[in-house]
């Protein structure tokens, strides 16, 4: 198997925590891992992404061939869009439906979200939303980590074990409210 | 087995730790910065007193580290490719001197400029210096190659350059780690020769450098980070350092038959290197980074044979990707989609709150008044002052150029000639030009932005936190003229008219703008709650 995922988002929207729980239920798996992010200026509210591939054989890139990504997760519906020469034919899209607008030039949401719905496997979720309704906000990024497990061949065993491992130090009722948000994300998916 | 999930970075770090080094010395810099920061947060480091605070810029880094090797034991120093140009004085001439305890020198390029002002090409540097240069193309391989190159260094008695790029020191993989050596006792160097480079000296040692320059390249001749993949066909790939990943990923998805030649390993590899150009018929030089090998094996007469950035085979410049290489095999790119021309770029930006922007809004109404409104500035997160809405600023060259550049445009007339300046790249690369100024009484302002921190990078500790006024004052500042303001909105009147009383003065005069960076205010609060 392999797997190659585009997660993309703005600075500071949570973009290295689903790409951190991801690598860690494939290592878990035995499976290989390689997995590019942006530090640096971009950080500053600017567009970042992280090209995380794996694969039960050797994976040589870091960055992923254009037209070759299996899924994008996209924390923004605008970034989702950014990413796509990436994206395989009939490719996933896994998208917030909610809009960070900290550019005065963000084009029209219906047009974007229009654009999205386009695609043949977009799913558009509305992350913040559901997030909100479990109480707890910060966790929309989880949301669409859960609604993403079934295209990654990971088991979703795994992708829950990997939350334990990451947030282990921040207590159970952190831990809690984010795999409440995974299987929540799953239920709109699978 | 001992698996990690680990950034190149990371890897380095972890390699470092666990071959001995006492201590690592670096400035921060994007991609460099998580080497030291790994080091620093690591319990093992702590537990055996490894050394790990910041240096104020990469030249007191090196020699530091230098120092620490010349007492015997291991030390580890890391840039960024710019910060190498600061540290080259010390660099050029540790290899004159050697080492004793081993030393090796991460330096980390920034091939397409994702966070630096160029993209050179640090193993040119590893030439220059004549120093054995290693280029990682897996995290696994960072983590080997430091143990392998802290062994060399002792053997040779020479410091290693190991030269990553933004991709490899930002990506993460699976590294096994190796059981920890013990670090080396103290063992200072006695021998007076090697050390002193008065002229007489350093012909000597400048003889023994070049004296060790066969051994180099028998080691290369033989490294286990020189290898190579053997086809059938008439083509071939000479891929150095990350390259090969590039390189190997099209071979393998789309089949080709084609030998590679993997060099990570400076001096290039002679015997394996002449063996290639002679029996291929066509080879791609993939090198990310400069065409430096390129150009070197083209020699005058171009070398038809060979393909790579020259001949536009590969772009002329930035990071390579897989779809460069598969092009310059002549397969064609799968792409289904592409971006809606809505997509407008979303471009890095101040944080909301910070008091950079509360700053360049009192600077900028001050400017209006003038003609002649060019504000000279310098490297940091204030930089984005150049961008909307603000557009603050007219220059950004190197660290601490807004001080100087300013003193220069001031000698040639210019008025106001103002310098814009961070504490950290302050202390960086600040001062002295503060003293040609003060020592010229040039009409100068010079702002500095202290927000307590080295913002950029992550916030990390700032070598002039509560010193600013003091340095001002001691290298000779009027003490009346070293003014302290608080970039607010509530108290923007009065920074305006501070401003403008200290641009009127004819002499040198400080603004130091005091407020702490709203991310380390927010990490600080965090950290206070949970403990």
């Amino acid at each position: 198997m392999k797997t190659n995922i585009i997660i993309a988002g703005v600075g500071g929207q949570g973009i290295l925590t689903i790409s951190s729980i991801i690598d860690l239920a494939a290592m878990h798996s035995g499976l290989h891992v390689k997995q590019a992010e942006v530090h640096g200026m971009s950080q500053r509210g600017g567009e970042v992404q992280s090209h995380l591939r794996i694969s039960d054989s050797i994976i040589y890139s870091d960055l992923i061939p254009l037209g070759q990504a299996d899924v994008i997760i996209s924390v923004e519906p605008l970034e989702a869009l950014r990413y796509v020469p990436f994206l395989k034919e009939k490719g996933i899209i896994i998208s917030a439906t909610e809009p960070f607008t900290n550019i005065t030039n963000y084009p029209n949401i219906d047009a974007v979200l229009s654009e999205l719905k386009k695609f043949p496997n977009a799913k558009l979720i509305h992350a913040s939303q559901i997030a909100q309704q479990l109480g707890n906000i910060k966790s929309y990024n989880i949301v669409l980590l859960g609604a993403a497990i079934p295209y990654l061949g990971i088991p979703q065993e795994q992708i829950e074990w990997g939350i334990r491992t990451l947030f282990a130090t921040k207590g159970n009722a952190i831990i809690d409210a984010n795999i409440a948000a995974l299987y929540k994300g799953l239920e709109i998916t699978k | 087995m001992n698996q990690h999930l680990l950034l190149g970075a990371e890897a380095i770090a972890m390699a470092a730790i666990d071959a001995g080094i006492s201590g690592v010395y670096a400035y921060p810099g994007t991609p460099s910065t998580e080497i030291t920061e790994f080091i620093q947060h690591s319990h093992i480091a702590r537990e055996r007193n490894i050394h790990s605070t910041w240096s104020a810029n990469e030249k007191t880094a090196y020699e530091s580290a230098l120092g620490m090797s010349y007492a015997g034991k291991r030390s580890l120093v890391c840039m960024k490719h710019v910060g190498l140009n600061v540290a080259a004085d010390a660099f050029m001439n540790s290899a004159m001197t050697g080492v004793n305890g081993g030393m090796v020198l991460v330096v980390a390029d920034d091939p397409s400029m994702h966070s630096s002002q160029n993209e050179q090409d640090s193993r040119v540097f590893g030439k220059f210096a004549m120093l054995p240069v290693l280029e990682p193309s897996t995290q696994q391989e960072a983590y080997d190659c430091i143990h392998y190159a802290y062994s060399i260094s002792e053997q040779l008695q020479l410091p290693i350059v190991v030269r990553i790029s933004t991709r490899i020191s930002h990506s993460r993989a699976i590294v096994v780690s190796q059981s920890i050596q013990k670090q080396n006792s103290l063992n200072p160097d006695t021998d007076k020769r090697k050390w002193i480079l008065i002229p007489a000296f350093a012909r000597m040692r400048y003889a023994h450098l070049l004296s060790l320059q066969p051994k180099l390249l028998e080691l290369s001749e033989k490294s286990p980070f020189n290898t190579v993949v053997k086809g059938n066909s008439k083509q071939a790939v000479i891929a150095f350092g990350i390259a090969y990943n590039y390189v190997m990923e099209v071979i393998t998805a789309h089949n080709l038959d084609i030998s590679v030649l993997k060099i990570s390993q400076y001096p290039i590899p002679h015997t394996h290197v002449a063996e290639f150009l002679y029996t291929y018929d066509s080879i791609l030089i993939a090198e990310e980074g400069y065409p430096v090998y390129e150009e070197l094996l083209r020699g005058f007469s171009g070398n038809n044979k060979l393909r790579g950035r020259l001949d536009g085979t590969l772009p002329r410049t930035g990071e390579l990707n897989p779809d460069h290489i598969a092009q310059a095999f002549g397969i064609a790119i799968q792409q289904e989609y592409s971006i809606p021309v809505f997509v407008v770029n979303r471009p890095p930006e101040l944080c909301k709150g910070c008091s950079h922007r509360d700053l360049f809004e009192a600077l900028q109404i001050v400017m209006k008044e003038y003609s002649h409104n060019h504000v000279f500035s310098d490297i940091g997160c204030y930089t984005l002052g150049a961008l909307k809405p603000f557009e603050a600023i007219n220059t950004c060259v190197d660290m601490g150029a807004s001080v100087t550049m300013a003193k220069g445009a001031a000698d040639a007339g210019m008025h106001p000639a103002i310098g814009l300046i961070g504490d950290s790249t302050f202390t960086h690369s600040g001062i002295t030009g503060l003293l040609d100024a003060v020592n010229d009484k040039s009409h100068v302002t010079i702002i500095i932005s202290d927000n307590a921190t080295t913002a950029m990078t992550g916030g990390q500790d700032s070598a002039g936190t509560h010193k600013l006024h003091s340095i001002c004052e001691g290298i000779g500042v009027e003490p009346s003229h070293i003014r302290t303001i608080t970039p607010i909105s509530t108290g923007l009147q009065e920074n305006i008219q501070i401003i403008r009383e200290e641009i009127e003065y004819k002499g040198v005069s400080v603004i130091i703008a005091q407020r702490e960076c709203v991310q380390v205010a927010i990490r600080n609060k965090k950290k206070n709650k949970t403990s």
